[in-house]
Protein backbone atom coordinates (compact mmCIF):
# COMPACT_ATOMS: atom_id res chain seq x y z
CA UNK A 1 0.00 0.00 0.00
CA UNK A 2 2.61 2.66 0.92
CA UNK A 3 4.27 2.05 -2.19
CA UNK A 4 1.08 3.00 -3.76
CA UNK A 5 0.64 6.43 -1.64
CA UNK A 6 3.06 6.49 1.02
CA UNK A 7 0.33 8.77 2.71
CA UNK A 8 -2.30 6.32 3.00
CA UNK A 9 -2.32 5.41 6.14
CA UNK A 10 -1.75 8.81 7.06
CA UNK A 11 -4.64 11.52 7.96
CA UNK A 12 -4.58 15.36 9.47
CA UNK A 13 -3.51 13.84 12.59
CA UNK A 14 -0.37 11.86 11.35
CA UNK A 15 0.45 8.57 10.67
CA UNK A 16 -3.12 6.18 11.72
CA UNK A 17 -0.49 3.20 12.80
CA UNK A 18 1.75 2.64 15.99
CA UNK A 19 1.38 6.05 17.14
CA UNK A 20 -1.98 7.71 19.33
CA UNK A 21 -2.06 11.04 20.44
CA UNK A 22 -0.17 12.43 24.00
CA UNK A 23 -2.26 13.57 26.61
CA UNK A 24 -0.14 15.90 27.86
CA UNK A 25 -0.60 17.87 24.98
CA UNK A 26 -3.88 16.97 24.51
CA UNK A 27 -5.28 18.35 27.53
CA UNK A 28 -2.29 20.71 28.09
CA UNK A 29 -2.26 22.88 25.26
CA UNK A 30 -5.42 24.68 26.31
CA UNK A 31 -3.39 25.59 29.16
CA UNK A 32 -0.46 26.97 28.12
CA UNK A 33 -1.74 29.07 24.99
CA UNK A 34 -4.07 30.88 27.52
CA UNK A 35 -1.03 31.14 30.10
CA UNK A 36 0.68 32.48 27.31
CA UNK A 37 -2.01 34.90 26.26
CA UNK A 38 -1.76 36.54 30.16
CA UNK A 39 1.92 37.28 29.58
CA UNK A 40 0.81 39.99 26.98
CA UNK A 41 1.75 42.75 29.72
CA UNK A 42 5.59 41.47 29.28
CA UNK A 43 5.68 42.11 25.53
CA UNK A 44 7.57 44.92 24.16
CA UNK A 45 4.67 47.62 23.95
CA UNK A 46 4.67 50.47 26.35
CA UNK A 47 1.00 51.53 26.12
CA UNK A 48 -0.08 55.17 27.28
CA UNK A 49 -3.63 53.93 27.45
CA UNK A 50 -5.21 50.10 27.62
CA UNK A 51 -4.76 49.31 24.02
CA UNK A 52 -4.13 45.89 23.20
CA UNK A 53 -7.47 43.18 23.84
CA UNK A 54 -6.87 40.88 27.15
CA UNK A 55 -5.50 38.17 25.17
CA UNK A 56 -5.42 35.42 28.18
CA UNK A 57 -9.28 36.18 28.08
CA UNK A 58 -9.91 35.79 24.92
CA UNK A 59 -8.07 32.73 24.22
CA UNK A 60 -10.20 31.24 27.61
CA UNK A 61 -13.25 31.99 25.44
CA UNK A 62 -12.21 31.01 22.11
CA UNK A 63 -10.78 27.59 23.69
CA UNK A 64 -14.21 27.13 26.00
CA UNK A 65 -16.53 27.88 22.60
CA UNK A 66 -14.30 25.91 20.25
CA UNK A 67 -14.61 23.04 23.00
CA UNK A 68 -16.98 22.60 25.48
CA UNK A 69 -15.91 20.21 28.60
CA UNK A 70 -12.19 20.37 27.54
CA UNK A 71 -11.62 22.95 30.19
CA UNK A 72 -13.35 22.38 33.67
CA UNK A 73 -15.36 24.49 34.91
CA UNK A 74 -13.10 25.37 37.88
CA UNK A 75 -10.25 26.30 35.29
CA UNK A 76 -10.90 29.94 35.68
CA UNK A 77 -9.42 29.83 39.51
CA UNK A 78 -5.77 28.90 38.16
CA UNK A 79 -6.27 30.78 35.23
CA UNK A 80 -7.36 34.17 36.56
CA UNK A 81 -5.02 33.78 39.28
CA UNK A 82 -2.33 33.62 36.60
CA UNK A 83 -3.57 36.58 34.60
CA UNK A 84 -3.74 38.41 37.49
CA UNK A 85 -0.18 38.37 39.05
CA UNK A 86 0.82 39.76 35.19
CA UNK A 87 -2.23 42.19 34.41
CA UNK A 88 -1.74 44.89 36.54
CA UNK A 89 -5.36 44.48 37.79
CA UNK A 90 -5.79 43.95 41.90
CA UNK A 91 -5.55 40.40 42.45
CA UNK A 92 -9.03 38.26 42.53
CA UNK A 93 -10.46 40.22 39.46
CA UNK A 94 -9.45 37.76 37.01
CA UNK A 95 -10.29 34.82 39.30
CA UNK A 96 -13.91 36.25 40.18
CA UNK A 97 -14.42 37.45 36.23
CA UNK A 98 -12.65 34.34 34.75
CA UNK A 99 -15.17 31.72 36.60
CA UNK A 100 -18.49 33.96 36.41
CA UNK A 101 -17.71 33.79 32.79
CA UNK A 102 -17.17 29.76 32.35
CA UNK A 103 -20.52 30.08 34.48
CA UNK A 104 -21.88 32.18 32.22
CA UNK A 105 -20.98 30.49 28.77
CA UNK A 106 -22.29 26.79 30.72
CA UNK A 107 -25.79 28.82 30.90
CA UNK A 108 -25.61 30.33 27.57
CA UNK A 109 -24.75 26.53 26.06
CA UNK A 110 -27.80 25.38 28.19
CA UNK A 111 -29.87 27.97 26.55
CA UNK A 112 -28.58 27.53 23.35
CA UNK A 113 -26.94 24.13 22.28
CA UNK A 114 -27.05 24.27 18.97
CA UNK A 115 -24.25 26.92 18.14
CA UNK A 116 -22.48 28.46 15.04
CA UNK A 117 -20.29 31.09 14.60
CA UNK A 118 -22.27 33.65 14.79
CA UNK A 119 -24.00 32.86 18.21
CA UNK A 120 -20.01 31.97 19.33
CA UNK A 121 -18.83 35.88 18.17
CA UNK A 122 -21.74 37.54 19.89
CA UNK A 123 -21.39 35.57 22.89
CA UNK A 124 -17.84 36.60 22.87
CA UNK A 125 -18.32 39.59 21.94
CA UNK A 126 -21.09 40.41 24.97
CA UNK A 127 -18.35 38.64 27.30
CA UNK A 128 -16.14 40.95 26.05
CA UNK A 129 -17.52 43.91 27.00
CA UNK A 130 -18.72 42.77 30.48
CA UNK A 131 -15.35 41.49 30.94
CA UNK A 132 -13.47 44.95 29.85
CA UNK A 133 -16.25 47.14 31.88
CA UNK A 134 -15.94 45.48 34.96
CA UNK A 135 -12.02 45.30 34.85
CA UNK A 136 -12.21 48.54 34.42
CA UNK A 137 -14.56 49.11 37.60
CA UNK A 138 -12.50 46.42 39.36
CA UNK A 139 -8.87 47.97 38.82
CA UNK A 140 -8.81 50.24 41.53
CA UNK A 141 -8.26 53.22 39.44
CA UNK A 142 -10.41 56.85 39.52
CA UNK A 143 -13.19 56.14 37.22
CA UNK A 144 -14.10 58.84 35.22
CA UNK A 145 -15.67 60.06 32.10
CA UNK A 146 -11.78 59.65 30.31
CA UNK A 147 -11.65 56.20 31.29
CA UNK A 148 -14.95 54.89 29.45
CA UNK A 149 -13.74 56.89 26.35
CA UNK A 150 -10.15 55.05 26.54
CA UNK A 151 -11.43 51.57 27.05
CA UNK A 152 -14.15 51.57 23.74
CA UNK A 153 -11.09 51.43 21.38
CA UNK A 154 -9.63 48.64 23.43
CA UNK A 155 -13.37 46.78 23.48
CA UNK A 156 -14.05 47.14 19.82
CA UNK A 157 -10.60 46.00 18.93
CA UNK A 158 -11.30 42.56 20.85
CA UNK A 159 -14.52 41.92 19.21
CA UNK A 160 -13.16 42.62 16.06
CA UNK A 161 -9.54 40.54 16.44
CA UNK A 162 -12.16 37.47 18.42
CA UNK A 163 -13.04 35.68 15.30
CA UNK A 164 -9.03 35.71 14.27
CA UNK A 165 -8.12 34.18 17.75
CA UNK A 166 -10.76 31.90 17.74
CA UNK A 167 -9.70 30.58 14.09
CA UNK A 168 -5.75 30.36 15.56
CA UNK A 169 -7.20 28.10 18.41
CA UNK A 170 -8.76 25.79 15.96
CA UNK A 171 -5.50 25.32 14.48
CA UNK A 172 -4.10 24.80 17.80
CA UNK A 173 -6.87 22.19 18.26
CA UNK A 174 -5.61 20.39 15.30
CA UNK A 175 -2.20 20.59 16.81
CA UNK A 176 -3.40 19.47 20.07
CA UNK A 177 -4.34 16.36 18.34
CA UNK A 178 -1.85 15.32 16.62
CA UNK A 179 -0.89 11.72 16.62
CA UNK A 180 2.49 12.41 18.64
CA UNK A 181 3.06 9.62 21.08
CA UNK A 182 4.76 6.14 19.38
CA UNK A 183 2.81 2.88 20.98
CA UNK A 184 5.66 0.12 22.16
CA UNK B 1 -22.61 22.07 16.44
CA UNK B 2 -24.62 20.26 19.70
CA UNK B 3 -23.04 20.09 23.17
CA UNK B 4 -21.06 16.62 23.20
CA UNK B 5 -22.76 13.71 24.67
CA UNK B 6 -20.13 13.28 27.15
CA UNK B 7 -21.46 16.49 28.89
CA UNK B 8 -25.18 14.70 29.53
CA UNK B 9 -24.46 12.75 32.79
CA UNK B 10 -27.88 10.91 32.17
CA UNK B 11 -28.44 8.34 35.00
CA UNK B 12 -25.13 7.43 35.54
CA UNK B 13 -24.11 8.43 39.51
CA UNK B 14 -20.48 8.85 38.89
CA UNK B 15 -20.91 11.13 36.20
CA UNK B 16 -23.50 13.23 37.94
CA UNK B 17 -21.08 13.57 40.93
CA UNK B 18 -18.48 14.89 39.01
CA UNK B 19 -20.45 17.55 37.55
CA UNK B 20 -21.83 18.39 41.04
CA UNK B 21 -18.00 18.61 42.07
CA UNK B 22 -17.25 20.72 39.05
CA UNK B 23 -19.90 22.80 40.05
CA UNK B 24 -18.64 22.80 43.42
CA UNK B 25 -15.50 23.80 42.68
CA UNK B 26 -16.49 26.61 39.98
CA UNK B 27 -18.37 28.18 42.28
CA UNK B 28 -16.08 28.41 45.15
CA UNK B 29 -13.34 30.00 42.49
CA UNK B 30 -15.84 32.75 42.28
CA UNK B 31 -16.40 33.09 46.10
CA UNK B 32 -12.35 33.17 46.50
CA UNK B 33 -12.15 35.83 43.76
CA UNK B 34 -14.46 37.94 45.49
CA UNK B 35 -12.82 37.63 48.43
CA UNK B 36 -9.56 38.20 46.76
CA UNK B 37 -10.50 41.22 44.88
CA UNK B 38 -12.08 42.92 48.27
CA UNK B 39 -8.82 42.16 49.99
CA UNK B 40 -6.44 43.86 47.44
CA UNK B 41 -8.67 46.45 46.71
CA UNK B 42 -9.10 47.70 50.92
CA UNK B 43 -5.12 46.87 51.42
CA UNK B 44 -3.55 46.63 47.90
CA UNK B 45 -0.27 45.84 49.21
CA UNK B 46 -0.87 42.27 50.42
CA UNK B 47 -0.38 40.21 47.91
CA UNK B 48 2.84 42.37 46.22
CA UNK B 49 5.19 39.32 46.84
CA UNK B 50 3.52 36.91 44.62
CA UNK B 51 3.48 39.59 42.18
CA UNK B 52 7.02 40.30 42.54
CA UNK B 53 8.08 36.53 42.22
CA UNK B 54 5.76 36.13 39.53
CA UNK B 55 7.86 39.23 37.70
CA UNK B 56 11.29 37.76 38.17
CA UNK B 57 10.32 34.49 36.77
CA UNK B 58 9.43 36.30 33.50
CA UNK B 59 11.57 39.13 33.38
CA UNK B 60 14.76 37.51 31.49
CA UNK B 61 12.29 36.71 28.56
CA UNK B 62 10.56 40.23 28.61
CA UNK B 63 13.92 41.83 28.81
CA UNK B 64 14.96 39.77 25.48
CA UNK B 65 12.02 41.38 23.47
CA UNK B 66 13.30 45.17 25.26
CA UNK B 67 16.49 44.61 23.04
CA UNK B 68 14.67 43.99 19.98
CA UNK B 69 12.47 46.70 20.75
CA UNK B 70 14.99 48.88 20.67
CA UNK B 71 16.72 47.69 18.13
CA UNK B 72 13.36 47.96 15.80
CA UNK B 73 12.71 51.22 16.36
CA UNK B 74 16.12 52.67 15.33
CA UNK B 75 15.98 50.43 12.30
CA UNK B 76 12.88 52.38 11.28
CA UNK B 77 14.52 55.61 12.42
CA UNK B 78 17.44 55.46 10.62
CA UNK B 79 14.98 54.16 7.08
CA UNK B 80 13.08 57.67 7.87
CA UNK B 81 16.18 59.83 8.13
CA UNK B 82 16.70 59.21 4.47
CA UNK B 83 13.45 61.07 4.07
CA UNK B 84 14.33 64.99 3.85
CA UNK B 85 17.94 64.71 4.74
CA UNK B 86 19.08 67.57 2.82
CA UNK B 87 16.10 70.12 3.95
CA UNK B 88 16.45 68.36 7.34
CA UNK B 89 20.34 69.13 7.39
CA UNK B 90 20.22 72.86 6.51
CA UNK B 91 17.31 73.72 9.27
CA UNK B 92 19.74 71.24 12.17
CA UNK B 93 22.95 73.70 10.89
CA UNK B 94 20.78 76.97 11.63
CA UNK B 95 19.47 75.26 14.66
CA UNK B 96 23.45 74.36 15.70
CA UNK B 97 24.55 77.69 15.13
CA UNK B 98 21.84 79.55 17.48
CA UNK B 99 22.57 76.21 20.09
CA UNK B 100 26.11 77.56 20.28
CA UNK B 101 25.06 81.14 21.31
CA UNK B 102 22.77 79.50 24.10
CA UNK B 103 25.64 77.20 25.38
CA UNK B 104 27.67 80.01 25.95
CA UNK B 105 25.35 81.14 27.91
CA UNK B 106 24.02 78.38 29.91
CA UNK B 107 27.78 78.11 30.97
CA UNK B 108 27.96 81.58 31.89
CA UNK B 109 24.97 81.32 33.94
CA UNK B 110 26.22 78.10 35.70
CA UNK B 111 29.93 79.49 36.54
CA UNK B 112 27.54 81.96 38.28
CA UNK B 113 24.96 79.78 40.03
CA UNK B 114 28.10 77.36 41.33
CA UNK B 115 30.09 80.91 42.44
CA UNK B 116 26.57 82.36 43.70
CA UNK B 117 25.99 78.80 45.90
CA UNK B 118 29.22 78.84 46.91
CA UNK B 119 29.08 82.62 47.98
CA UNK B 120 25.46 80.73 50.31
CA UNK B 121 27.61 78.27 51.55
CA UNK B 122 24.80 75.53 49.67
CA UNK B 123 26.29 72.08 48.66
CA UNK B 124 25.23 70.80 45.24
CA UNK B 125 24.20 68.11 45.76
CA UNK B 126 24.37 65.51 42.55
CA UNK B 127 22.23 62.43 42.33
CA UNK B 128 23.77 59.58 41.77
CA UNK B 129 21.60 56.86 39.83
CA UNK B 130 20.65 53.71 41.93
CA UNK B 131 20.25 51.66 38.81
CA UNK B 132 19.85 51.68 34.79
CA UNK B 133 17.45 49.34 33.76
CA UNK B 134 15.09 48.80 30.69
CA UNK B 135 11.34 49.25 30.63
CA UNK B 136 10.37 45.96 29.58
CA UNK B 137 6.88 46.29 29.16
CA UNK B 138 3.52 47.68 30.36
CA UNK B 139 -0.29 46.37 31.44
CA UNK B 140 -1.23 46.99 27.62
CA UNK B 141 -5.19 45.79 28.66
CA UNK B 142 -5.68 46.68 31.64
CA UNK B 143 -7.15 50.28 32.89
CA UNK B 144 -4.28 50.75 35.56
CA UNK B 145 -0.87 52.07 33.76
CA UNK B 146 1.60 50.19 35.60
CA UNK B 147 5.68 49.32 33.94
CA UNK B 148 7.71 46.46 34.40
CA UNK B 149 11.49 47.57 34.93
CA UNK B 150 14.60 44.87 34.55
CA UNK B 151 16.18 45.78 37.81
CA UNK B 152 15.24 44.96 41.66
CA UNK B 153 15.92 44.87 44.89
CA UNK B 154 19.84 42.86 44.05
CA UNK B 155 20.31 46.35 42.02
CA UNK B 156 19.25 48.63 45.06
CA UNK B 157 15.95 50.02 43.49
CA UNK B 158 13.64 49.94 46.52
CA UNK B 159 10.13 51.30 47.00
CA UNK B 160 9.03 54.83 46.15
CA UNK B 161 12.35 55.86 44.02
CA UNK B 162 11.39 58.05 41.05
CA UNK B 163 12.53 56.55 37.28
CA UNK B 164 13.27 59.26 34.74
CA UNK B 165 14.33 58.96 31.31
CA UNK B 166 16.50 61.57 29.35
CA UNK B 167 13.65 63.08 28.12
CA UNK B 168 11.92 62.93 31.69
CA UNK B 169 10.13 61.69 34.65
CA UNK B 170 8.83 58.17 33.94
CA UNK B 171 7.13 56.68 37.31
CA UNK B 172 7.91 56.02 40.30
CA UNK B 173 8.40 52.19 41.81
CA UNK B 174 5.64 50.64 42.97
CA UNK B 175 6.58 47.13 43.88
CA UNK B 176 9.95 45.74 43.97
CA UNK B 177 10.71 41.97 43.33
CA UNK B 178 14.22 40.33 43.55
CA UNK B 179 15.62 41.42 39.83
CA UNK B 180 12.61 43.04 38.10
CA UNK B 181 10.07 45.87 39.45
CA UNK B 182 6.73 47.58 39.48
CA UNK B 183 6.83 51.14 38.07
CA UNK B 184 3.92 53.13 39.07
CA UNK B 185 3.73 55.38 34.94
CA UNK B 186 2.71 58.98 35.41
CA UNK B 187 -0.10 58.52 33.23
CA UNK B 188 -1.88 56.17 35.95
CA UNK B 189 -4.59 57.43 37.78
CA UNK B 190 -3.22 56.51 40.57
CA UNK B 191 0.08 59.23 40.16
CA UNK B 192 0.47 62.44 41.14
CA UNK B 193 3.36 64.44 41.18
CA UNK B 194 3.71 68.21 42.29
CA UNK B 195 5.08 70.06 39.64
CA UNK B 196 5.72 74.00 38.55
CA UNK B 197 5.59 75.93 35.11
CA UNK B 198 9.46 75.50 34.23
CA UNK B 199 9.71 79.80 33.99
CA UNK B 200 8.32 80.76 37.18
CA UNK B 201 6.79 79.07 40.79
CA UNK B 202 3.19 78.64 38.74
CA UNK B 203 2.60 75.07 41.14
CA UNK B 204 0.22 72.59 40.73
CA UNK B 205 -0.38 68.54 40.67
CA UNK B 206 -0.15 66.42 37.87
CA UNK B 207 -2.57 64.02 38.13
CA UNK B 208 -2.80 60.83 35.28
CA UNK B 209 -5.57 60.52 33.24
CA UNK B 210 -4.88 56.75 31.63
CA UNK B 211 -5.52 57.88 28.44
CA UNK B 212 -1.57 58.65 28.11
CA UNK B 213 -2.32 62.37 29.23
CA UNK B 214 -2.16 64.57 32.47
CA UNK B 215 -4.09 66.60 34.47
CA UNK B 216 -2.35 69.69 35.63
CA UNK B 217 -4.62 71.13 38.90
CA UNK B 218 -3.12 74.45 39.76
CA UNK B 219 -2.93 74.68 43.57
CA UNK B 220 -3.79 78.54 43.91
CA UNK B 221 -7.01 78.71 42.53
CA UNK B 222 -8.07 82.24 40.64
CA UNK B 223 -6.87 83.18 37.26
CA UNK B 224 -5.44 80.17 35.03
CA UNK B 225 -1.82 81.79 34.29
CA UNK B 226 -1.07 78.81 31.77
CA UNK B 227 -0.45 78.75 28.33
CA UNK B 228 -0.46 76.54 25.64
CA UNK B 229 3.12 75.04 25.31
CA UNK B 230 4.34 75.64 28.63
CA UNK B 231 6.69 73.37 30.15
CA UNK B 232 6.13 71.61 33.88
CA UNK B 233 9.08 70.52 35.46
CA UNK B 234 8.86 68.41 39.53
CA UNK B 235 8.55 70.79 42.30
CA UNK B 236 10.52 69.00 44.81
CA UNK B 237 7.46 69.43 46.99
CA UNK B 238 6.96 65.87 49.17
CA UNK B 239 10.47 65.17 49.06
CA UNK B 240 9.94 61.86 46.95
CA UNK B 241 10.87 63.51 43.10
CA UNK B 242 14.36 66.30 43.02
CA UNK B 243 13.55 69.06 41.27
CA UNK B 244 13.83 70.04 37.99
CA UNK B 245 13.01 67.22 36.22
CA UNK B 246 10.90 67.83 33.10
CA UNK B 247 7.44 66.30 33.55
CA UNK B 248 4.90 67.54 30.63
CA UNK B 249 3.81 70.09 28.79
CA UNK B 250 0.37 71.84 28.76
CA UNK B 251 -2.01 71.29 25.73
CA UNK B 252 -5.24 72.06 26.22
CA UNK B 253 -6.39 75.01 28.96
CA UNK B 254 -9.29 73.58 31.21
CA UNK B 255 -11.07 75.68 33.70
CA UNK B 256 -8.76 74.66 36.89
CA UNK B 257 -5.45 74.07 35.15
CA UNK B 258 -4.81 72.59 31.78
CA UNK B 259 -4.26 69.03 29.77
CA UNK B 260 -0.41 68.07 29.58
CA UNK B 261 1.47 65.66 26.73
CA UNK B 262 3.97 63.83 28.43
CA UNK B 263 7.60 64.79 27.89
CA UNK B 264 9.10 61.15 28.14
CA UNK B 265 6.56 58.83 26.48
CA UNK B 266 7.15 55.75 27.21
CA UNK B 267 6.52 53.98 24.53
CA UNK B 268 9.79 55.21 23.39
CA UNK B 269 11.97 54.97 26.10
CA UNK B 270 13.75 52.09 26.44
CA UNK B 271 17.15 53.01 28.93
CA UNK B 272 15.80 54.61 32.45
CA UNK B 273 17.38 55.95 35.40
CA UNK B 274 15.87 54.90 39.01
CA UNK B 275 17.13 57.43 41.20
CA UNK B 276 18.09 57.82 44.71
CA UNK B 277 14.55 59.19 46.52
CA UNK B 278 15.49 63.08 46.75
CA UNK B 279 14.31 63.57 50.59
CA UNK B 280 14.03 60.73 52.05
CA UNK B 281 13.51 61.78 55.69
CA UNK B 282 11.15 64.61 54.78
CA UNK B 283 9.39 61.58 52.10
CA UNK B 284 9.02 59.69 55.42
CA UNK B 285 7.27 62.05 57.46
CA UNK B 286 4.98 63.16 54.84
CA UNK B 287 4.15 59.65 54.16
CA UNK B 288 4.90 59.91 50.45
CA UNK B 289 7.21 56.87 50.42
CA UNK B 290 6.74 54.28 52.99
CA UNK B 291 9.86 52.59 54.27
CA UNK B 292 8.97 49.44 53.13
CA UNK B 293 5.74 47.49 53.13
CA UNK B 294 2.19 49.54 53.48
CA UNK B 295 -0.16 50.94 51.19
CA UNK B 296 0.62 50.22 47.58
CA UNK B 297 -1.54 53.07 45.58
CA UNK B 298 1.00 55.85 45.74
CA UNK B 299 -1.30 59.57 46.38
CA UNK B 300 0.88 62.01 47.31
Amino acid sequence: MEQLNPRARRDPFGSRINRTQSSLLAYGLPWVTIMLGSLTPWLPIIAPAPLLPPLGFMLLLAWRLLRPGLLPLWAGLPLGLFDDLYSGQPLGSGVLLFSLSLFAIEVIEARFPWRNFWLDWLTASAMLTVYIALAALFSGAALTLVQFTVIIPQLLLSIVLFPIIARAVAMLDRLRLMRVRRID
Amino acid sequence: MASPANRRSGSNKKAQLGVFTGYVLAGAGVLLGAALLAISLLRPGTFTDLRTVAGDAVSPVGEAGAEARTGSRNVFEAVAAYYRAGSRNAALQEEMRVARVRLAEAEALRQENVRLKAVLGLTEEEAKPVAVARLIGSTSSSARRIGYLSAGRADGVRRGMPVSSPMGLVGRILEVGERSSRVLLLTDSESMVPVRRATDNVIAFAEGRSDGSLRLRLVNLGINPIKEGDVFVTSGSGGLFRPGIAVAVATEITRDGAIARLLSNPAATDVVVVEPIWQPDAAAVLGTAPPERGEASGGD
